[in-house]
């Protein structure tokens, strides 16, 4: 990314200048969280990397290729699950297969509903899921169509800690097999300090980025009682402004 | 108690209260001759009239009440469905296309309000024969809230979806069939339930005014020819049932595994 910008004008409000001009590198297969206060424009970046919005200016590219669209190769995750009620857990993991072979199909999409621990939940309609299994489909379907890049936006934010604690966990290690380039949209600081190898620190809105961590040193699975991890944690703390005294 | 005694049993006990007083206010001057023509029927009176109206009379094929049953469902079934056979589509052409939305939707909505009633010239002078004019009767009186429910529910898909198949590279056809009409059928369904109830309360007053067979012309008839209120009570005890049994068909609909997502669950 190089002096993403974006500003939000509808007619007869005033413009809101939401990103003003960020500059980022993400390496291939690297986990980087975007960590920022809430209304600052993370959502924002994400979709512009996705291509679900337009950019107003300087380029995102992926590979020398600047984003146009969404594409396959380049799948979101939702906050708000954005799985299809009206499908069962099978036909939402297969969604994105349609041009293979029944047999890949069935193959892919058995693969992915084991990695994620919904065995016995195939014909299950999402109704009939709690939240976290709910976001677990979310993720086999983002998985099954095997992209170089998952966006994720806060996709844990609406489950409790405990659920979050476990997917969070779950994620890493998807992530060291699959060997996926992940960027993680969150505001929440332990989980920032949990996941990425670096976590990029953002500014209030208009968005710049204020700091970029580097947490490479943290060896997985992290252990949340170590010193190191305690104090890459205040450091962020830190840089938020926030304090670690409630 | 079985839950299923507990669902029934109240409203049972109300209708058990309702006709004892709809009996105890009526019977008092069931043998009073001097207003016998206008006093209003007790319960016993109207199920004699039921049987009345269940009798096949010389020359004709049917009883009365079921073949004006017949004839006033078929309408409403006809002219309803030729309804979400236009207003399906447009609607959801409404909903996806905000070009197409800004043109059509001034007109739908300039012509929703008008009552069903007011069409009524309009189709005697246009339609020489019942089934036309009650079935054009029945379709203008349901296209309109059909059009705005399609076009609503496209309108409502949260955009997650939307983006989501965008990202699948899901588009064209395969987007409208898996997406799209999925994600509006249970509103579509709201409305199409809406519309019918329109519909069967319209064709009562099509063939009161305007049609020489039906439910409505039962009742009708019933008033000027023999000025019998234990026909009218009955006709409409008719009606009201018909009613709930064109409801109960729809909703049968929104129990399928792809549109009951759209209900949220109560109690
Ligand atoms: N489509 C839009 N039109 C106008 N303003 C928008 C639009 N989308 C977002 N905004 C504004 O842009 C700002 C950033 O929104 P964004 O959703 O990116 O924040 P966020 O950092 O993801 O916040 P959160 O952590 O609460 O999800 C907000 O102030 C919001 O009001
Ligand atoms: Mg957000």
């Amino acid at each position: 990314m190089r002096g993403a910008q974006k500003t939000f004008s509808e007619p007869g409000k005033p413009a809101i200048e939401v990103l003003s001009g960020v500059d980022l590198d993400v390496a291939e297969h690297e986990f980087v969280c975007l960590l920022g206060p809430s209304g600052c424009g993370k959502s924002t970046l994400l979709n512009m990397c996705a291509g679900f919005e337009s950019i107003d200016g300087g380029t995102i590219a992926i590979d020398g290729e600047p984003v146009m669209g969404p594409d396959p190769r380049r799948v979101f995750v939702f906050q708000e699950y954005a799985i299809f009620p009206w499908m069962s857990v099978w036909d939402n993991i297969a969604f994105g297969l349609q041009g293979r072979s029944d047999a890949q199909r069935h193959e892919i999409a058995r693969h992915y509903i084991e990695l994620v621990g919904l065995e016995g939940f195939e014909r299950a309609y999402p109704r009939e899921l709690s939240g976290g299994m709910k976001q677990r489909v979310g993720v086999a379907r983002a998985l099954a169509v095997n992209p170089d890049i998952l966006y994720m936006d806060e996709p844990f934010g609406a489950l409790d800690s405990l659920t979050r604690l476990n997917l969070r966990s779950q994620l890493i290690q998807i992530w060291r097999r699959e060997k996926k380039t992940i960027l993680f949209v969150t505001h929440d600081i332990d989980e920032a300090t949990q996941l990425g190898q670096r976590v990029v620190v953002m500014s209030a809105r208009p968005a710049r980025i204020k700091t970029i961590v580097d947490l490479s040193g943290l060896a997985y699975p992290r252990d949340i009682d170590s010193a190191e991890y305690i104090q890459a944690r205040d450091r962020l703390f830190e840089e938020m402004g926030v304090s670690t005294r409630v | 108690m079985s839950s299923r005694w507990k669902k029934v049993i109240a409203p049972v006990a109300v209708a058990a209260v309702l006709v004892a007083l709809w009996h105890l206010l009526t019977y008092g001057a069931a043998n009073e001759p001097a207003i016998a023509k206008t006093r209003f029927p007790t319960p016993w009176e109207v199920v004699l009239g039921f049987k009345h109206l269940l009798t096949t009379r010389p020359g004709e094929k049917a009883p009365q009440l079921v073949s004006s049953t017949v004839a006033s469902v078929f309408r409403v079934m006809a002219g309803f469905n030729l309804a979400m056979l236009l207003g399906i589509p447009l609607g959801l052409l409404m909903g996806w296309y905000a070009g197409t939305y800004r043109a059509l939707n001034p007109l739908v909505q300039l012509l929703r309000p008008i009552s069903p009633i007011a069409w009524i010239p309009i189709a005697i002078l246009m339609f020489k024969n019942d089934e036309p004019r009650s079935i054009f009767l029945i379709f203008v009186s349901t296209i309109f809230p059909i059009t705005t429910a399609a076009a609503a529910a496209v309108q409502n898909i949260p955009q997650v979806y939307i983006r989501s198949a965008a990202n699948f590279g899901c588009d064209g056809w395969s987007l409208f069939k898996k997406v799209v009409l999925p994600a509006s059928l249970p509103q579509i369904l709201t409305g199409l339930r809406l519309a019918l109830g329109v519909g069967w309360i319209v064709i009562v007053a099509a063939e009161m005014i305007a049609v020489r067979s039906g439910l409505g012309r039962l009742i009708q008839d019933a008033r000027d020819a023999t000025g019998r209120l234990d026909l009218i009570v009955a006709t409409m005890i008719t009606i009201g049932a018909i009613g709930i049994g064109l409801d109960a068909l729809v909703r049968r609909l929104e129990n399928v595994d792809q549109i009951k997502w759209g209900y949220a669950k109560r109690g």
